[in-house]
């Protein structure tokens, strides 16, 4: 069945009837193309979540506070609770095995000035070890150390869009800036993932802040580092005891909503990427639809092209050819043009979404891509189809009576 | 050659069903020329699709060179038509995308012949019917006679031990029809076997015999005095 000379025979049918085969292949490839466009998009959008979330470590809990709701230990509602420094101390004697590190987060709007160039930013006062939390990448400069916090110094780290807003470009490390009327030195310059916003951010130590709001030790939130070896049950299960223990030393009754929060950063990144899961599978049902499409697309086209050819295959029954041989000329021809135009088709699709890039990413589809094993799967499913889908009227046709197909016209 | 007993055929259509062969008889010895004559409607086609196992007979026997033909399944079939028989039609039946030498070479492809034995005996079929130098050109661009001179070289390229012809003159014009009449009367001569069914009297007694067929019955087989159709050529 697959000798030299059938291929031969069927080479001349498709180069004589251009038409069916362009029709059959075209139907094929588009098939194929937009499945694996499609299916690229999903794992686009999977990108982006990833992407909205890796900028920061995700070993990462975010400890707010707010007001009570309910009365507990004989505390009454709506009490405002704060942290102070010596929560920090307290959760770092507490739970050595878990915590990678801690920093205090205070967050203040100031407008910040150098010369004549103003601008508003927020302020992050924090303490050295924040760097890991937020993934801030140094282009050059320091970033805030130890010896900062102890001596309350008046030094600045800033975002390269501030550096871009307040100095024009130039370099801004070594030079002074007024924050909300006292001068800093700026020390470093950073970038961050992120994003344009968070580089337009400015960390100072979260002493000096407290020195220059009259010497308080408040703190708005705290940032814990664990230790990414305790994975993310162990990570839960931190989280639990940590809810714990503030709540027993801030007296906040455990079924108040409000009074603390915790947020676990590590959790909602894989709530987010269920999310975008759920998504992902969603348009792989529709790629896979068009899969289906293409399917029924190439049925109905063999079903016409028996159609057309019953006369013809009246002939060549009557010049001996066999039943089987009449499904063969059908069959070969059809998977041969599925084969090659869905293999265009897969080509075309990957070339495309390689150029898609980064093009799309207002629409949350970053870097779209897919496997190829996957885009090989979907084309040779495709394929197999077609067969099955050509085998009917093939058959059909070969069962023809010679006689009724020659008075076809 | 061919011998057929009490072969009957009718056609079933809806609850009424046409009676069109009501019980033939007769043999062909090897290398006769045979007319199957009758009017329009009188079962010739019927016979010769019999004949050409395009179609089956309801009862009756049929030996074709000494092979009973019956309950073919359409693979079997296939092979005897390959084998035993080529075809005429009076629409030609070329297929239409495929060249001359092409149509030709197609009932070699089915008996698994090398492609270029194939085209060697194509082209040679072909020189036999002066067709030589068209053998690259596709039906349409021929003539009606050149189209039926085609037919015949194809039905011949198999070798087949007999040719079954369906009005192969009913659509040509009387000079063409006697060029492809003179044509099977030289293959005839060569000791081919064939039949012709025509209701045209001049083509009938260019054949050496002639069946007359009514209403499904033969009222009349004679030998003839065969008219040589290269007079009028
Ligand atoms: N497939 C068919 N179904 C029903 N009736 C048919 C069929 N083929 C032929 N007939 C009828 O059978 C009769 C004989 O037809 P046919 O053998 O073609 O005659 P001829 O070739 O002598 O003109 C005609 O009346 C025709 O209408
Ligand atoms: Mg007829």
């Amino acid at each position: 069945m697959f000798s030299r000379d059938n291929w031969k025979e069927i080479f001349e049918t498709i180069q004589k009837n251009k038409l069916r085969t362009f029709l059959s292949g075209f139907t094929v490839a588009l098939g194929i193309l937009i499945f694996v466009v499609l299916f690229g998009f999903g794992n686009g959008l999977i990108n982006t979540f990833d992407d909205f979330f890796s900028d920061d470590a995700t070993n990462v809990f975010m400890v707010f506070t707010g007001r009570t709701t309910m009365p507990y230990k004989g505390y009454k509602a709506n009490r405002n609770i704060e942290f102070d420094n010596s929560d920090i101390a307290d959760i770092e004697k507490n739970f050595p095995l878990f915590l990678e590190y801690i920093s205090p987060r205070i967050v203040r709007q100031d407008t910040v000035a150098y010369k004549n160039e103003s601008n508003n930013y927020s302020i992050y006062a924090v303490a050295p070890s924040h760097q890991f939390s937020e993934m801030t990448i140094m282009m050059k400069g320091r970033y805030l150390d130890v010896l900062d916090i102890k001596n309350k110094t008046k030094n600045a780290v800033i975002g390269r869009l501030v550096e871009q807003d307040l100095f024009g470009g130039r370099n801004a490390v070594g030079k002074y800036i007024d924050i909300g009327g006292s001068s800093f030195k700026v020390i470093g310059v950073f970038q961050d993932d992120g994003g344009d916003r968070e580089e337009r951010n400015i960390f100072i130590p979260y002493t000096t802040r407290q020195l220059i709001e009259r010497n308080t030790d408040k703190i708005d939130a705290i940032v814990i580092g664990f230790k990414p070896q305790i994975g993310y049950a162990g990570a839960m299960a931190f989280e639990k005891s940590l809810d714990k223990f503030i709540r027993e030393k801030k007296y906040i009754n455990p079924q108040d909503q409000n009074g603390i929060f915790i947020r676990n950063v590590a959790d909602q990144l894989r709530q987010n990427q269920q999310f975008a899961r759920v998504l992902q599978i969603i348009v792989a049902f529709v790629a896979f639809g068009t899969i289906i499409a293409g399917i029924i697309g190439i049925s109905n086209i063999m079903v016409f092209v028996v159609k057309e050819r019953t006369k013809e295959l009246g002939i060549r029954k009557a010049l001996g050819a066999t039943p089987r041989a009449v499904i063969g000329t059908i069959l070969l021809e059809s998977v041969f043009i599925t084969t090659v135009s869905g293999f265009v088709g897969m080509l075309i699709g990957i070339v495309i979404l390689g150029s898609i890039d980064e093009k799309l990413e207002d629409f949350f589809i970053t870097n779209p891509y897919i496997d190829i094993p996957m885009a090989i799967f979907a084309t040779i499913v495709l394929i197999i189809f077609g067969a099955i889908a050509g085998y009917v009227p093939a058959r059909r046709a070969a069962r023809i009576k010679p006689i009724v197909a020659l008075r076809d016209e | 050659m061919i011998e057929i007993k009490e072969l009957h055929k009718s056609y079933k259509m809806g609850a009424n069903s046409l009676h069109v062969l009501k019980g033939l008889n007769f043999s062909i010895k090897e290398g006769e020329l045979v007319a199957i004559m009758g009017s329009s409607g009188s079962g010739k086609s019927t016979l010769l699709n019999i004949l050409g196992m395009l179609d089956e007979a309801d009862s009756g026997e049929y030996t074709l060179d000494g092979v009973p033909i019956k309950n073919l399944n359409e693979t079997k079939a296939a092979k005897y038509r390959n084998k035993f028989l080529g075809f005429v039609f009076q629409s030609f039946n070329l297929i239409n995308y495929k060249s001359a030498l092409e149509n030709v070479a197609l009932p070699l492809y089915y008996q698994k012949v090398p492609r270029k034995q194939r085209e060697e005996k194509a082209l040679k079929y072909l020189e036999q019917v002066g067709l030589k130098e068209w053998a690259e050109h596709l039906p349409n661009e021929l003539s009606g006679g050149q189209k039926q001179r085609v037919a015949i070289a194809r039905a011949m390229a198999a070798e087949p031990k007999v040719l079954l012809a369906d009005e192969p003159t009913g659509a040509l014009d009387s000079k063409t029809s006697y060029e492809v009449m003179d044509l099977i009367q030289k293959i005839n001569d060569q000791g081919n076997t064939i039949l012709v069914v025509t209701h045209e009297e001049d083509i009938a007694h260019m054949c050496k015999r002639i069946v007359h067929l009514k209403d499904g019955v033969i009222v009349e087989d004679k030998k003839v005095e065969q008219v040589r159709a290269s007079q009028y050529v």
